[in-house]
């Protein structure tokens, strides 16, 4: 009898085995926040740690995220300010969250002067490397900018970029004096963009100006 | 355009077109009448015979399966009528035991007691002595008139001292005995009262006995009924099996809302220790999977412990010894203990990591403030509630095997007469189905000969000139039987004939 209820417990533990392996897929979710330091969008600062701790607060056990400047060349790791995929225990990954949020508020204040330039691209690569590495079944790249690129003469960005199975979502995007005289340049701004990141084979390319609901970052997407 | 066209001998008119292609089809439709019928009936009868066959093959299984429906009820109704018996023998076996083995001790205390109380009545009955048979003869001289005699005078003094003090004597004498007796009667109370109560006790147990045989009597009758496969005992043993069924299937249903809350309580602590972010399907975490299994190993030590109690008899058990089925129990019951326990610090953890995630998200939406956390007992009830909870549900859940049990066997019953009724309603269906072809081949047959009623018209009449001609020549010939002619009522009177 005992040698019966043995056999039946090793195959329900072969079977838990088998399922466990049946599902290779990552479900975790990576997400890489770009904000934008330079000229006057320093003020907006503010609302981007308010956006990060937002963020802490959605991703689970197991999730990546990182914080990284946009400056006049940002494809760089020294831009990151802040990285953490987080561990399999919930009260662990509380303790990497509380120092995280640590991390973004001392960056916050460190930041007094904008940068000259503004690229945005070189962020988005180096975005797309370190969420690539991480082999999250779910990539996000959050911008928080006015999505105005400027590059000095020597920066080149002028080349096919690869974005496949990342979602790239805007975030409080500022108009600026010049799109408030002609809000075309506003709207053909959002349109190079979309173009591009589409063409680099991004997943996804979306809008939230609002940040009144940070949850409809997240909406469309799981 | 042209394909739809290329049939009008007239393009322009179709309707001509096709009378006059009707006109032309006629002849080869009235010739192939008898093979077009043929295959229509054909066609039909191999649609509706196999239908028939099935019909028929459902209504023999329904048959057979209502037959061993019935056998396995009625062997599963007598053996739970002679597991009753059983019980009932050995409960009456304890009985007479615990009973009988002290009878002999009861009837000598009940003989002691009914003695002394008989030595005790005999005791009641003594009087005291009378007065000595002196005092008649005083009596006599105390009668003596008083005669002025100073010495008679004294005598008469003197006797009457003597006859008060005898009095007082006897009187007290009476007195003492009278109490003597009251205290013998009264000593018989306990005596009473003890008899009273054995005498109850025996009652008692007699009427317990009384029970256990007529409970007997009752499960014998229904073996019997069972045995002489009676439709009575068929219909109660079906109906207790769907009310089981209903009941169990209920109580089964509170389980699963047990287990669930019980899922729940620790689905988010086995993040903890399997790997929050670990899944093994698109929506299912490892953690739940785990939770999930550790419930499922409760139900399952629960069963055990069922079955090694001898709760239920899901398992063959019968060839295991007392010290195996013991030690299953022990097992058993250990492994649940633990898990409870392993529960209990679930419940712990689940609190710290929600209290955890509170704080955290309070200090994400606002970094200065964070809200201080109350640490009063009132704060820690909560947490004592999850843990009573998380200890006591694995046990409530093991004894869903009950049910379980009842379930089970109660549920062969009502499924098989499900099937049975199933069965049925798939064979009239296709004999339904069967008789509508069936009678779609008769009815294009008909319709058929419908369309071709003119060369039929006149194939009748010529048939029917044909048939004059045969009867007037054989008529002639005086070789046919005239049919008989209807008789009068007269005739029919004067032959005797009926009808």
């Amino acid at each position: 009898m005992m040698r019966k209820i043995l056999n039946v417990v090793a195959v329900l533990a072969v079977c838990l085995v088998i399922s466990a392996c049946a599902d290779k897929k990552s479900h975790a979710k990576s997400v890489y926040m770009l904000v934008d330091t330079s000229g006057t969008y320093t003020q907006e600062l503010g609302r981007a740690q308010a956006l990060t701790g937002y963020i802490l607060g959605t991703l689970n056990p197991g999730d990546s995220f990182a914080v990284a400047r946009v400056k006049s060349r940002s494809f760089s790791e020294k831009d990151i300010i802040a990285k953490v995929t987080f561990d399999k225990d919930p009260l662990q990954a509380n303790a990497q969250k509380r120092a995280f949020r640590d991390k973004v508020a001392d960056f916050t204040k460190g930041v007094t002067k904008g940068s000259a330039y503004t690229d945005i691209t070189g962020g988005i690569i180096q975005a797309a490397e370190f969420l690539n590495e991480t082999g999250a079944g779910r990539k996000t790249i959050l911008i928080f900018s006015d999505m105005q690129e400027e590059l000095d003469y020597q920066t080149m960005r002028d080349f096919p970029i690869n974005l496949k199975g990342i979602s790239i979502v805007a975030l409080n995007v500022t108009k600026l004096t010049t799109d408030n005289i002609d809000p075309r340049r506003y709207l053909d701004r959002m349109e190079w963009w979309e173009k591009r990141v589409r063409a680099a084979g991004a997943e996804d390319w979306r809008r939230v100006n609002d940040l009144e609901h940070p949850e409809r970052i997240f909406d469309a997407r799981r | 355009m042209l394909s739809g066209t290329v049939w009008m001998i007239w393009p322009g008119n179709p309707a001509l077109s096709a009378v006059v292609l009707f006109l032309i089809a006629l002849p080869f439709l009235y010739a192939a009448r008898r093979p077009m019928q043929g295959l229509f009936r054909s066609l039909t009868r191999a649609i509706s015979n196999p239908l028939r066959l099935g019909a028929r093959w459902l209504a023999s299984s329904a048959v057979l399966l209502r037959q061993r429906n019935r056998l396995v009820l009625l062997a599963h109704g007598r053996e739970e009528a002679m597991k009753s018996i059983e019980r009932e023998f050995e409960r009456v076996t304890a009985v007479v035991q615990r009973d009988l083995q002290g009878y002999p001790a009861l009837q000598r205390k009940l003989m002691d007691e009914i003695t002394r109380i008989e030595e005790d009545y005999q005791k009641c009955g003594e009087v005291p002595p009378p007065p000595p048979e002196w005092t008649k003869a005083v009596g006599a001289i105390a009668k003596i008139k008083p005669s002025g005699d100073g010495l008679v005078e004294r005598i008469l003094a003197d006797i009457s001292q003597s006859i008060d003090e005898i009095y007082d004597k006897v009187v007290a004498e009476y007195r003492r005995s009278y109490q003597d007796r009251h205290k013998i009667l009264k000593g018989f109370q306990p005596f009473w009262r003890s008899l009273q109560q054995t005498l109850s006790k025996v009652d008692k147990n007699i009427t317990g006995l009384q029970g256990s045989a007529a409970k007997i009597d009752a499960q014998v009758e229904k073996v019997q009924q069972i045995n002489a496969n009676l439709d009575k005992a068929e219909h109660a043993l079906g109906a207790s099996a769907s009310i089981q069924f209903a009941i169990s299937g209920l109580v089964m249903l509170i389980a699963i809302g047990g287990a669930f809350v019980n899922y729940k309580l620790i689905s988010l602590p086995m993040s903890a220790m399997v790997g929050g972010g670990d899944y093994i399907t698109d929506n299912l975490q490892a953690s739940e999977v785990a939770a999930l299994v550790i419930i499922l190993f409760e139900t399952l030590m629960g069963l055990f412990l069922m079955e090694s109690l001898r709760f239920t008899h899901l398992f063959p058990l019968s060839n295991v010894n007392e010290k195996m089925r013991r030690s299953m129990m022990w097992m058993s019951l250990t492994i649940l203990l633990v898990l409870a326990g392993v529960e209990v610090a679930l419940a712990v953890m689940r609190d710290l990591i929600v209290s955890a995630d509170v704080a955290l998200k309070q200090s994400l939406g606002n970094a200065a403030v964070v809200a201080p956390v109350d640490a009063s007992w009132m704060m820690k009830i909560p947490t004592a509630g999850q843990m009573i909870l998380g200890f006591t549900l694995p046990f409530a859940l093991a004894f869903v095997a009950i049910p379980l049990e009842y379930f089970i066997q109660s549920s062969r019953t009502v499924f098989g007469n499900g099937m049975v009724f199933g069965l049925r309603g798939l064979s009239l269906l296709l004999r339904v189905v069967g008789v509508i072809v069936k009678q779609v081949g008769n009815a294009l047959c008909m319709l058929y000969d419908a369309v071709i009623f003119v060369p039929l018209l006149i194939e009748r009449m010529v048939q029917g000139a044909n048939a004059g001609r045969g009867v007037a020549s054989e008529s002639a010939a005086g070789e046919t039987v005239p049919f008989p002619k209807r008789l009068s009522d007269n005739e029919r009177r004067a032959t005797g004939e009926q009808g």
